[in-house]
């Protein structure tokens, strides 16, 4: 996936090969609810991991399901991890739903939800669709999707409907650079936030600031002033670039470009910031 | 006179009886509003404050600021002292002068001497005498009785932190009782429980409780005189109650005072008092004797000396708990009975001290945490803890049911209701070693010897869960019987010879008593379990059989990720520990109770158990607490959260201590979020029942710098298991700790 501030926790370095096997993905022991089995067969999904987090996945704490896959190569990706689908675990959407169960009753009382993250989930419409669906009529909880958008036009308007809230990255307004970031078009983007503009969607923009890539005026301008004319942003998180996720590309193997460029500085976040604020938007 | 003290309370039955809450419930105004009417310290407040802070680097370097070397502690032993006597408002101080650290000969000399002798102040030969040959100590007497295998489990670090050679303390005096009645009516109230008494045996008691209770009750009316000279020499009667505001905070201060001069207690806590206060403040300002910048000012003064309580304590104890911690934890806030938040302005201000003073470890803050608790109170403690780490949180739903809601809580975790319930504490056992006995036969991992019963070393490669099972169980069961064995000596020893008049004197009569067993080292114990269990655990031994290291190979659910499978064993051990131990009779019929609590001992106990089967390395600190082992925990600090509420409240009433690290990040991304997400994080800790929370907001960033210049950070205070300390007053090896601990939301 996209943004920066989001994504799988880094597995906690550990010395003993023990111990670094203790996360398994959600309910990989779990057995399927028997009811569920005998009505209809179980999709599933390639799942990267799930988390809990406060406060960076959508409002609250949420229950957040990584998917494994995504077209995008985003230069700074923290979760370079996440980028293969075959690397993730199979996973059904009735053991995801038995993890997020647990979870419940605490949601219900701190306020948040569950958001279905990546990796790009719209890469496994079905399944995210199916697990949007059911976190929020089986579990009861506020449903977010975390996308890049240029798969929205797989989004079905029930996948939609089962959406209470969309987070939207919006990597850059010239087409060149959003190329370069991510090595992908920007058009289905912006078409996908079109759409959930006329459905009247509420979504967040999140916008990663790198400096000497997206910072350019002209570039953040044009994404201020577009997001600002959707009518249905009710938050734009502005994400400073950090490089904390450089040791998975190691890890992989890749190279990571960015090993020089620094974070911004919180002077021109605060200005970044404003000239989307300017777009009467709500900018954090 | 007490008519005129009490003008304007309602209410009756607390005017019969001694019953504080009763005056409390017909009297307090709650408070739902927000932190919007606080007021900031005065000139006055910063300059007393400033005289104090100046003298807490030389504190820290010297390890005392000065000790009275030569006087035995009582309550009346020491000349008044002040801070700033033209500036002090609240006055009243340990010894006769601040920081200087007394002595507490009672529970024992050699703790005294060695104290000294580290600090290189003159040991007198004349004391020495009087507490070796012509009066017995605490310490002596519980040398005398402890059996042979006691000292074997206890050297061994089997048994650990007992108190045998220093203060038990955990028990907190209904220390308002002298601000609502003065001391001449707690005296007369004294000498009717005591003459009831008259016929022997009593009310059910055999002979012995008896004569005993009678001489307690002879103490505790002494020692409730002395506390009425000691307020005179500062000019002070106290007979009657207190009429004002100020006078109420300096009864109740005198009463608390006297219990830190009479003991040197590992925990003195202060019990429930802001909301009790507030309606003499309230009254006062409804009267226009006081502006809230005045009554501020007054709640201030009050903090500033409950921040220097000091007692003399010895390196070998520092070790353990450092940074001079004691313990004065007070309780603030939860529900009442009858449903309206127990907040008032005055919980407000006790907390406004962290912004007025700086943040700092004492006195513990305690909020009784309710998803029922007003929203604009919430959300300032919230902002408080993200602002200052000092705060922590326990569950009002699950104490106020069991121990009603004037209930406060001694240390960090006890809870227990004001002046009607103490506890013999009972420090803990290492059930991670108990683990590796039932490897070993009970041999000790690291020195050989038999500690435990010979119970045969498993000779297995791979070890097998039913054998290893069956071996821990027979090492438990010893375990315990040891455990209560030696607690029961300790304190029937304490109650000989190291009393605490004073504060049982701020008591009913007839207390409930329990008798605090504890636990370390379970996730550890846990973890390997579930390693034995769902992966293959081969053993290493060296030339005498002994095991020492182990390998593993396969995966295994860990404890701290919400896992059942983890998470089960952890339930069924506290389970059968507590029913192992409550086999065991108690001295004077205390109920068990039992916490899963370390304070920062993890670090202590680490180091001397060897490695075990999980994959720990020998000498590696505990997880503090409840917690998670630090970096099994992999799904974020909600998942590793509710792994610890899953334990058993009612086999661990004693309380279920978890420690968080968050990055401000993770909590969200501007203050406002941040506040609101914390808020809800607690509420929905304590709505899936759990216990305890000690919340830490911190940058790693910030510790690190603080390790390499302390200078900087004098009043930089994090939250450790069940209380806080100065970051910079740690040893180097816990400060590490703190660091390598799962720091959640760092990513």
């Amino acid at each position: 996936m996209t943004s920066l501030a989001l994504g799988p926790a880094t597995p906690a370095a550990t010395s003993h090969a023990a111990t670094s096997h203790a996360a398994t993905p959600p309910g990989a022991a779990a057995p399927a609810t028997p009811a569920a089995a005998a009505t209809r067969r179980p999709s599933e999904g390639s799942v990267h991991s799930w988390d809990l987090s406060t406060g960076v996945d959508g409002p609250g704490t949420r229950f957040v399901t990584f998917l494994s896959g995504c077209p995008l190569t985003c230069l700074y990706c923290h979760n370079p991890d996440t980028w293969k689908m075959r690397n993730g675990r199979r996973t059904s959407a009735d053991s995801v739903i038995a993890e997020a169960g647990k979870y419940v009753r605490f949601i219900s009382a701190s306020g948040g939800g569950a958001t279905v993250s990546g990796g790009e989930p719209l890469l496994q419409p079905v399944f995210t669709g199916e697990l949007l669906h059911r976190m929020k009529h089986e579990l009861g909880l506020h449903t977010a999707l975390d996308t890049s958008g240029f798969l929205g036009v797989r989004a079905t308007d029930a996948l939609l409907r089962d959406t209470d809230l969309v987070l939207l990255d919006i990597k850059s307004w010239d087409p060149d650079t959003y190329k370069r970031v991510t090595g992908r078009p920007l058009r289905p983007t912006l078409d996908f936030a079109r759409r959930l503009a006329d459905l009247g969607q509420e979504v967040h923009v999140r916008f990663v600031l790198v400096p000497g890539l997206t910072d350019d005026p002209a570039d953040v301008e044009g994404v201020a002033a577009f997001a600002g004319g959707l009518g249905n942003v009710s938050r734009v998180d502005i994400l400073p670039f950090h490089k904390l996720g450089e040791a998975k590309w190691q890890a992989l193997a890749m190279p990571f470009t960015l090993h020089d460029t620094p974070s911004p500085t919180p002077e021109r976040i605060a200005e970044v910031r404003e000239v989307f604020r300017a777009h009467g938007l709500n900018a954090v | 006179m007490n008519e005129r003290a009490w003008k304007g309370f309602k209410g009756g039955l607390w005017r019969d009886a001694v019953d504080v809450r009763d005056f409390i419930q017909q009297n307090y105004t709650p408070y739902e509003g927000d932190d919007s009417f606080l007021a900031g310290p005065t000139g006055r407040t910063t300059a007393v404050w400033k005289a104090i802070t100046d003298r807490f680097p030389e504190e820290r370097a010297k390890g005392v600021h000065d000790v009275s070397y030569d006087i035995p502690s009582t309550i009346t032993a020491h000349a008044p002292g002040y801070i700033d006597r033209d500036k002090d408002l609240i006055v009243g101080l340990q010894t006769d002068a601040p920081l200087k650290r007394a002595i507490m000969p009672y529970g024992g000399w050699r703790m005294v001497a060695g104290a000294l002798e580290t600090y290189g102040y003159p040991v007198s030969a004349e004391l020495e005498k009087v507490f070796t040959e012509y009066r017995k100590t605490h310490n002596a007497g519980v040398f005398d009785a402890y059996t042979p295998e006691i000292r074997a489990a206890r050297k061994a670090g089997v048994v650990t932190g007992l108190p045998d050679a220093y203060g038990r303390g955990r028990i907190i005096g209904d220390y308002r009782r002298v601000a609502l009645y003065g001391v001449d009516r707690l005296v007369e109230v004294k000498r009717e429980e005591k003459e009831e008494l008259n016929t022997l045996p009593s009310g059910g008691r055999s002979l012995e409780e008896t004569i005993r209770l009678r001489e307690e009750l002879a103490e505790q009316i002494r020692a409730l005189g002395e506390l009425k000279t000691m307020a005179a020499s500062y000019g002070h009667d106290i007979s009657g109650p207190a009429r004002t505001g100020r006078e109420a905070v300096q009864w109740l201060y005198f009463a608390y005072l006297a219990a830190v001069k009479e003991q040197n207690g590992a925990a003195m806590s202060l019990g429930r008092t802001s909301t009790f206060l507030d309606v003499y403040l309230q009254r006062d300002i409804e009267a226009g004797l006081l502006t809230e910048e005045r009554a501020q000012e007054l709640i201030d003064d009050f903090i500033i000396k409950l921040r220097i309580v000091r007692f003399l304590r010895t390196p070998e104890y520092d070790q353990g708990f450092s940074g001079d911690p004691t313990w004065v934890t007070e309780s603030i806030a939860g529900m009442g009975e009858d449903g309206r938040p127990l907040v008032t302005r005055t919980s407000f201000r006790y907390l406004q001290t962290l912004y007025n003073l700086g943040p700092a470890p004492e006195p513990n803050m305690t909020v009784f945490w309710s998803p029922r608790l007003p929203q604009g109170f919430k959300e300032f403690c919230a902002r408080v803890s993200i602002d200052t780490s000092s705060v922590q949180y326990e569950s009002d739903e699950l104490m106020r049911p069991r121990f009603g809601d004037d209930t406060a809580i001694a240390c960090c975790v006890s809870a227990m209701p004001v002046g009607k319930q103490m506890q013999f504490f009972g420090a803990r056992v290492n059930l991670a070693k108990t683990l590796l006995y039932a490897i070993n036969g009970g041999r000790d991992e690291k020195s050989g010897v038999q500690v435990g019963p010979a119970t045969g070393a498993l000779t297995s490669d791979v070890l097998d869960h039913d054998e290893v099972m069956a071996k821990f169980d027979e090492q438990m069961e010893w375990l315990a019987n040891v455990y209560v064995h030696s607690l029961n000596v300790i304190h029937f020893m304490h109650d000989k010879y190291a009393y605490e008049r004073i504060e049982m004197a701020l008591h009913d009569r007839d207390v409930r008593r329990t008798m605090a067993f504890g636990i370390a080292g379970l996730s550890v114990a846990v973890d390997s379990l579930a390693a034995i269990k769902y992966a293959r655990v081969t053993v290493h031994r060296d030339a005498s059989g002994l095991a020492t290291d182990y390998t593993v190979e396969g995966e295994f659910p860990a404890y701290g990720n919400n896992d059942d499978r983890a998470d089960e064993i952890a339930v069924w051990l506290v389970e059968e520990f507590m029913r192992k131990v409550r086999k065991h009779p108690t001295y004077r019929n205390a109920e068990h109770t039992q916490s899963v609590l370390t304070i920062t001992s993890n670090v202590v106990y680490g180091k001397k158990t060897g490695n075990t089967p999980d994959g720990r390395r020998a000498g590696e600190p505990f997880a503090p607490g409840a917690n998670p082992m630090n970096g099994r925990d992999t799904h974020g600090y909600v998942a590793s959260a509710l792994s610890v509420a899953k334990l058993p409240y009612e086999d661990a009433e004693d309380g279920i201590s978890l420690t968080n690290t968050v990055t401000p990040d993770g909590l969200g991304r501007t203050p406002e979020e941040r506040i609101k997400n914390l808020a809800g994080v607690l509420d929905g800790y304590m709505a899936s029942d759990g216990f305890h929370m000690n919340v830490n907001v911190l940058n790693r960033d910030t510790l690190m710098d603080a390790m390499e210049h302390p200078e900087n950070y004098p009043q930089l205070t994090i939250r450790v298991s069940g209380y806080a300390v100065n970051f910079v007053r740690l040893t180097r090896e816990q400060q590490l700790d703190v660091l390598n601990r799962t720091f959640h939301g760092s990513l």
